[in-house]
């Protein structure tokens, strides 16, 4: 699903951000990407989702090799992939219905189809109720919540999350991922990057994990725990 | 279209949706977004205001001024239709002699009319006109000449064809000079020129300005909706797609503008009418001033929802380029 090729990406600057990472996703898999903050996962998401390009090597989602896509094309690329960010990137001044909705108005979807998918991606995250609230009277867990019914509402075959956990505590850290291994048992594949180990460590999944620009593991989660400085939060 | 899953269905580009039915959803999203700019402009009545005024009174100028040039070519077309020559008779021309050259003119089928005024005649009536009165009596002799005053037909009153008519008349044995007094009609005409090339001047500039306006304004709206466009591109929105709204909001702002500087010129020529009313009535004569016709008007609207389109479509394409998520 996501192939990484010795990919390397040097910011202007001199900055070097990934240095010829390579590794695969298959589809259907769910996977976990961790790593201090500056280590480069964002880095690595953006490549995915072409907010940067890289400079060496190429990424392939799906065979398509990212780099022959043009700046015309990128934006049907983005809705192949669901994204959810840390800051949710919800519009505050717009209702719930009209944020998850977004996506559908984009692809012209009628107002009918709309209403049902939008019900039905809320119904997914458990926001039923909250449709025509507007964000910023959601608390954090809902409100990230919200992103990802955004996320999902198209149903993309590929999720992309950086770091959906961040401001959340360890209990509505959970019920987010288990919201995504829902979507994951649904044949979606699932490409999370955080660095709460403690969440992880909780769990049997692939875990990659970049330092300074390198992947330096590639397994599960439990293979290289021990190896790690950094305690679990539990 | 999918472009990384083939066979992905995305929405109206679904091949389960039949052309007509895509057709159809293109036009409601273009309508949905047509209304919610105008729905926008609504919802800040005093920034929208502000700048239709700006785009309305710019095109009112240029609109006032074609209406005057307009009118001043309808009135000096009157004057040239009454086009008329005189002929001034040589001193050694008899009374037979001039009657009988009447009477030859006044057969030939491009003049309408013949008046012969002998030097008493004329004498007489500069008299009476001038006010000299007696002072006129104490010349030794009469200095006027014979004038025969010819109108020709409604055919032959036009500047070149009034010329034509002169050089054949001047060839007539009777006739020293002739005078077709269509030299200051001449001199109107190129004064008309000018003012038309200084509406286009004018209007240009105008035009201009309205352009820059209407850019900085959308500038300032795509600021302001940052954030709702990093988010639309995040989603997967086109270009195209962002761009719109804004396309529409210098659409209503034209159309407004336009609409403004119609009722506008609506207002001048009411307010005007009376003191052109009083101004006509002195040559006794009816005057109506011709406002905006359907063509104009439609030019006028047009013109003004091209500019609107124009400023918005510059802004656009240097300002949403920049937006890129990081």
């Amino acid at each position: 699903m996501i192939k990484f090729e010795e990919v390397s990406k040097t910011y202007p600057g001199g900055q070097q951000a990934l240095r010829k990472v390579s590794f695969h996703i298959e589809p259907g898999e769910m996977a976990f990407l961790t790593g201090h903050s500056g280590a480069g996962k964002s880095t690595l998401l953006k490549l995915i989702s072409i907010m940067e390009r890289p400079t060496v090597g190429r990424v392939l989602i799906n065979g398509h090799d990212l780099n022959t896509i043009t700046r015309r094309q990128i934006a049907f690329i983005r809705r192949d992939i669901g994204m959810i960010f840390q800051s949710h990137q919800l519009l505050m001044d717009r209702t719930v219905f009209d944020n998850v909705a977004l996506p559908l108005v984009i692809e012209g979807y009628s107002r009918r189809e709309t209403s049902k998918r939008v019900h039905a991606a809320l119904e997914m995250v458990g926001l039923s109720d909250k449709v025509n609230n507007l964000p910023i009277t959601l608390s954090g867990g809902e409100q990230q919540r919200v992103g990802i019914a955004r996320a999902v509402v198209n149903k993309p075959p590929l999720l992309l999350a950086d770091e959906p956990t961040g401001n959340l505590d360890p209990k509505l850290s959970m019920e987010i991922i288990r919201l995504f291994e829902d979507f994951n048992r649904a044949g979606v594949s699932v490409f999370i990057a955080t660095h709460d180990l403690g969440l992880i460590a909780r769990m049997r999944y692939r875990t990659l994990t970049l330092k300074d620009g390198q992947m330096i593991t590639d397994g599960l989660a439990d293979e290289w725990q021990q190896d790690s400085a950094q305690e679990p939060v539990f | 279209m999918s472009i990384l899953f083939k066979g992905r269905d995305q929405g109206a580009q679904s091949s389960r949706i039949g052309v007509f039915q895509r057709l159809q959803m293109f036009f409601i999203s273009h309508l949905r977004q047509a209304l919610a700019s105008l729905g926008e402009l609504w919802r800040q009545p005093a920034a929208s205001l502000m700048t239709i005024g700006v785009l309305g009174l710019s095109i009112t100028l240029p609109s006032t001024l074609y209406i005057l040039v307009k009118n001043t070519e309808a009135v000096s077309a009157g004057w040239e239709q009454a086009s008329e020559i005189s002929l001034f008779l040589r001193d050694d021309v008899t009374a037979a002699d001039a009657n009988s050259l009447v009477t030859r003119l006044s057969l030939w089928s491009e003049i309408d009319t013949v008046v012969y005024v002998s030097a008493e005649q004329a004498l007489d009536e500069f008299k009476q006109l001038s006010g000299f009165g007696d002072a006129l009596s104490y010349l030794d002799s009469n200095p006027l000449p014979d004038v025969v005053l010819i109108t020709p037909t409604s055919k032959h009153t036009s500047p070149l064809a009034a010329q034509l008519l002169l050089d054949k008349l001047l060839k007539e044995r009777e006739v020293d000079i002739g005078k077709l007094d269509i030299e200051w009609l001449e001199r109107v005409y190129s004064l008309l020129n000018i003012a038309r090339e200084l509406v286009a001047i004018i209007a240009s500039l105008l035009f201009f300005a309205v352009v820059l306006i209407i850019g900085n304004t959308i500038r300032l709206n795509i600021l302001n909706k940052r954030d709702e466009i990093l988010v639309m591109k995040l989603v997967g929105a086109t270009d195209s797609f962002i761009h719109r709204p804004f396309l529409y909001t210098g659409f209503w702002y034209g159309l407004l503008g336009g609409l403004m500087a119609w009722f506008v010129v609506l207002i001048l020529l009411w307010w005007m009418d009376s003191s052109i009313q009083a101004f006509a009535s002195q040559y006794q004569k009816q005057f109506d001033i011709t406002g905006l016709d359907a063509a104009a008007l439609l030019i006028m609207l047009g013109l003004s929802v091209l500019l609107g389109l124009a400023g918005s479509m510059i802004s656009v394409h240097r300002h949403v380029k920049e937006i890129e998520p990081q």
